[in-house]
């Protein structure tokens, strides 16, 4: 009786649940850059997958926008 | 963890568009789409003519993404402010709501005379596969991921726009400034607004006319 009177309540109950209706979303679903990209371009100085490495990549490349350390 | 960022130094632009052909080369931009474009300002007064290169700024509170009705705004960990056309409507809000002027609407594409919004991506792609052809063709080609920076950052001959990691780019930029002081030169060590376009008015003077409050 006791399990007939829960099913009872879980099927009213069962209305007030409600899907989720968000027609967008703001979660970043991409992966991360350090993953690298599938092809030929990428550059052989860092290896795919590891943050540090790519994070000392970027970091040498950007540092290579300043002459004055590049004529140095 | 790095901030991506861009700083357009004034002093070295020389208006080359070299930058706007690097991007447009880079992602093969179409007719009509202007991810990044070089403004000039008091055109042709000797001393006073001042250029600079303008993209998506990738803010760290975007208008752009506080704005958008279907929320198809996203920023990666490293501080880029990227999108998802799938989501996109197309509808423009973006556009009145960033400063800067970097969401642009193809002419031609699924919604006819305005197409989904296309922008800056800091070379960085968007949700397919990173350098995937689906990547490609909807965001353009995935520097960041192939440990580049971006192009246009990277071909400027001049080397006035300057793309990476806040802190170094920062450190550049100050270097820079430094250096031209010490020679006895225009130290440009304000990054461009409306006081390097216009000039810094006196404090003392007095408000026109008919002036609004």
């Amino acid at each position: 009786m006791k399990i007939l009177v829960t099913l009872l309540w879980v099927l009213f109950l069962v209305a007030c649940s409600e899907k989720v209706q968000n027609i967008g979303t703001s979660k970043n679903v991409d992966l991360p850059a350090y993953m690298g990209a599938k092809n030929n371009y990428v550059e052989k100085n860092w290896t795919p997958g590891d943050k540090i490495s790519w994070e000392a990549q970027l970091k040498s490349r950007a540092k290579g926008q300043d002459e004055y350390t590049r004529v140095e | 963890m790095a901030r991506m960022k861009f700083i357009c130094d004034t002093e070295r632009c020389i208006e080359c568009n070299g930058c706007v052909t690097a991007c447009k080369n880079e992602h093969e931009v179409p007719w009509g789409v202007n991810r990044r474009r070089v403004v000039t300002i008091n055109d042709g007064e000797i001393g006073a003519e001042k250029s600079i290169s303008v993209a998506c700024m990738h803010c760290s509170d975007a208008p752009c993404m506080a704005v958008c009705p279907v929320d198809c705004f996203y920023k990666t960990g490293e501080g880029v402010v990227l999108h998802n056309k799938d989501t996109c409507i197309g509808c423009g809000y973006c556009s009145y709501a960033c400063p800067f002027g970097a969401p642009q609407f193809p002419s031609q594409g699924t919604f006819g005379m305005r197409g989904k919004m296309d922008k800056c991506t800091f070379c960085a792609g968007g949700p397919e596969e990173h350098g995937s052809q689906a990547e490609f063709e909807k965001y353009g080609r995935n520097r960041l991921a192939e440990g580049k920076l971006p192009s246009c950052a990277e071909m400027c001959s001049t080397k006035a726009l300057l793309a990476g990691d806040g802190d170094v780019v920062s450190d550049i930029f100050r270097n820079r400034v430094t250096h031209r002081q010490s020679n006895g030169k225009a130290a440009g060590g304000d990054v461009f607004g409306w006081g390097t376009a216009y000039g810094v008015p006196k404090k003392d003077a007095a408000p026109a006319s008919g002036a609004k409050s």
